[in-house]
């Protein structure tokens, strides 16, 4: 099986932020979830890149470690995803998460959170695939489920997909890291995988 | 023209002389500077090595997005997985221990001379009013509270995993709503005890004794002696402080940042525990531990020969004030 990793080749991404809109257009998010961002360090300085992040889908998952009612569980292909039904909106996933991915609705008293959402690698949730159950709907504000499966239907992450510049990456962690190792040998400099090593525990520049 | 010939020969020689000597060693220079675009560049590496948190300008109206990377979530989760759960069974465990222990070596504090029939207000409705609401609203708190920490590996196997994440989410529900006569308890302890709570140097005596609970001498003591004034202050300075931390983890981000939050929750944790371990002693000895104590927060009155025992200052005044009822204390 493939362990399915994203990878944001920084030295081409070009802050479009069409990840961010082709993602929540796919899974039909709703206003104030953000699954994918893209953050620009030294904005407006010489030298400043742009990132595209969302869930790395962590080896050994910090989320998965600290969550109270145990939501979260691993694919066969390497994606964390977890269960709107178990999960309690508790907020500790994000405490953990180096990347920020939890998103909560403002659904509970005080607004406080609702369920937890995140980025599903395009890859659903728990429900069988490909049903209405597993996409969810929006009623009454309510997020309830996981938005579209990609990965059931064959398909990569609409993320990286469409891509203008190819600059996110998303598919088997070595084909993707081999194809970025060739990108910095052969442009000659490369800003780093961002987040491999704290994800993946995996040091890929070279 | 031979020579004006043979000058154009030589100023050619001498041109492409020149042309040579510049090509042998600053040809480089003269064409334009490789683009190095990393030159300036950030690096991921670098800035994890300088930074807990890589953060930088996004477009989303949530700030919070703004932080690419936070490493540190990964101590986080070593202390919520490891070490808070070591202080929580440390702490809650060897107090369990230590009451134990310390009710098969000492029994019961009787009462010295038995009870006998006059009796005296200690706590009046209001008072016992503000500490049962304090109390029940304490033991659904530190249920709950221990459920986050604990029941995901105590429960989990006894009920399943639906069971439990439906458990949980029914004493988060509680544990938000129960903070709030909580916190109106602390305060209002705070308020209506302070008076008596100050120290005083009866005090002293009092610890350097072992408060009677010790030896068999039993110091005297005002209306609260330096133990419950010890349990006092720990009400309001640790419920004061898991109060602030539990708003600040029910409200996220409102008034602080992630790095917050965590030392937000790390502190709600660690003093919710110890606050456990602390108030089980104050059960014990409330209860079981001691005879005719419970009947103060119970019915509110007690026994004049308990308050002869364990406050003898306080009798004192009180008995002045004409407040003890019932038959006369036996001098």
């Amino acid at each position: 099986m493939a362990r399915m990793k994203f990878l944001c080749d920084a030295d081409r991404c070009i802050e479009c932020n069409a990840c961010v809109t082709a993602c929540k257009n796919e899974h039909d998010v709703p206003w104030g979830i953000n699954r994918r961002r893209v953050v620009t360090i030294n904005d407006g300085k010489p030298g400043e890149r742009s990132v595209s992040m969302a869930c790395m889908h962590c080896t050994d998952a910090p989320c998965a470690a600290v969550c109270p009612v145990n939501c979260f569980y691993t694919t066969a292909d390497g994606v964390v995803l977890h269960s709107k039904d178990l999960c309690i909106g508790c907020g500790y996933c994000f405490y953990a998460c180096p990347f920020g991915a939890p998103q909560y609705p403002r659904v509970g008293n005080f607004g406080s959170r609702g369920k937890m959402d995140k980025c599903t690698y395009c890859a659903g949730g728990p429900e069988a695939d490909l049903t209405p159950a597993e996409y969810g709907s929006r009623d009454n504000g309510q997020f309830t489920g996981y938005g579209s499966n990609r990965l059931a239907e064959g398909k990569l992450p609409i993320c990286a997909e469409m891509c203008s510049t190819k600059s996110l990456l998303a598919g088997d962690g070595e084909i993707i890291a081999k194809i970025f190792q060739e990108r910095v040998v052969r442009r000659g400099y490369s800003s780093g995988a961002w987040g491999w090593q704290t994800a993946y525990r995996e040091n890929i520049e070279s | 023209m031979p020579t004006s010939a043979s000058l154009r020969v030589f100023i050619a020689a001498l041109l492409l002389g020149l042309a040579a000597l510049f090509a042998v060693s600053p040809g480089k220079a003269q064409q334009p500077t490789q683009v190095n675009p990393t030159a300036q560049s950030v690096k991921e590496k670098e800035l994890l090595k300088e930074l807990q948190r890589i953060q930088g300008r996004g477009t989303l109206p949530d700030t919070r997005t703004r932080v690419l990377e936070q490493p540190e979530g990964r101590a986080w989760r070593q202390f919520h997985q490891v070490t808070l759960r070591w202080i929580g069974a440390v702490a809650i465990l060897g107090m369990l221990g230590l009451i134990v222990l310390f009710y098969l070596i000492r029994g019961s504090v009787r009462i010295e001379g038995g009870p006998s029939q006059a009796r005296l207000v200690r706590f009046n409705a209001f008072e016992r009013f503000v500490h049962w609401m304090t109390a029940a609203s304490f033991v659904v708190l530190a249920i709950s509270g221990l459920n986050i920490t604990f029941g995901k590996e105590l429960l989990t196997p006894l009920i399943g995993p639906a069971g439990f994440a439906e458990w949980s989410q029914w004493a988060k529900y509680a544990h938000n709503y129960l903070s709030f006569p909580f916190t109106l308890g602390v305060v209002l302890i705070f308020l209506m005890w302070i008076a008596w709570n100050l120290p005083t140097p009866s005090d002293f005596k009092w610890v350097a004794q072992g408060g009677g609970i010790v030896g068999s001498k039993h110091p005297p003591a005002g209306r609260f002696n330096a133990g419950q004034k010890a349990i006092y202050w720990i009400v309001v300075l640790g419920g004061g402080a898991v109060a602030v931390t539990g708003y600040l983890l029910m409200l996220p981000f409102y008034a602080t940042d992630i790095a917050g939050m965590q030392l937000a929750q790390m502190v709600h944790g660690v003093v919710g525990l110890v606050f456990i371990a602390i108030m089980l002693a104050h059960i014990y000895i409330g209860t079981i531990g001691m005879q005719g104590a419970f009947q103060a927060m119970g019915g509110g009155e007690v026994d004049v020969n308990w308050a002869r025992q364990h406050h003898s200052l306080w009798l004192e005044k009180q008995a002045k004030k004409g407040r003890v009822r019932g038959a006369a204390p036996a001098e």
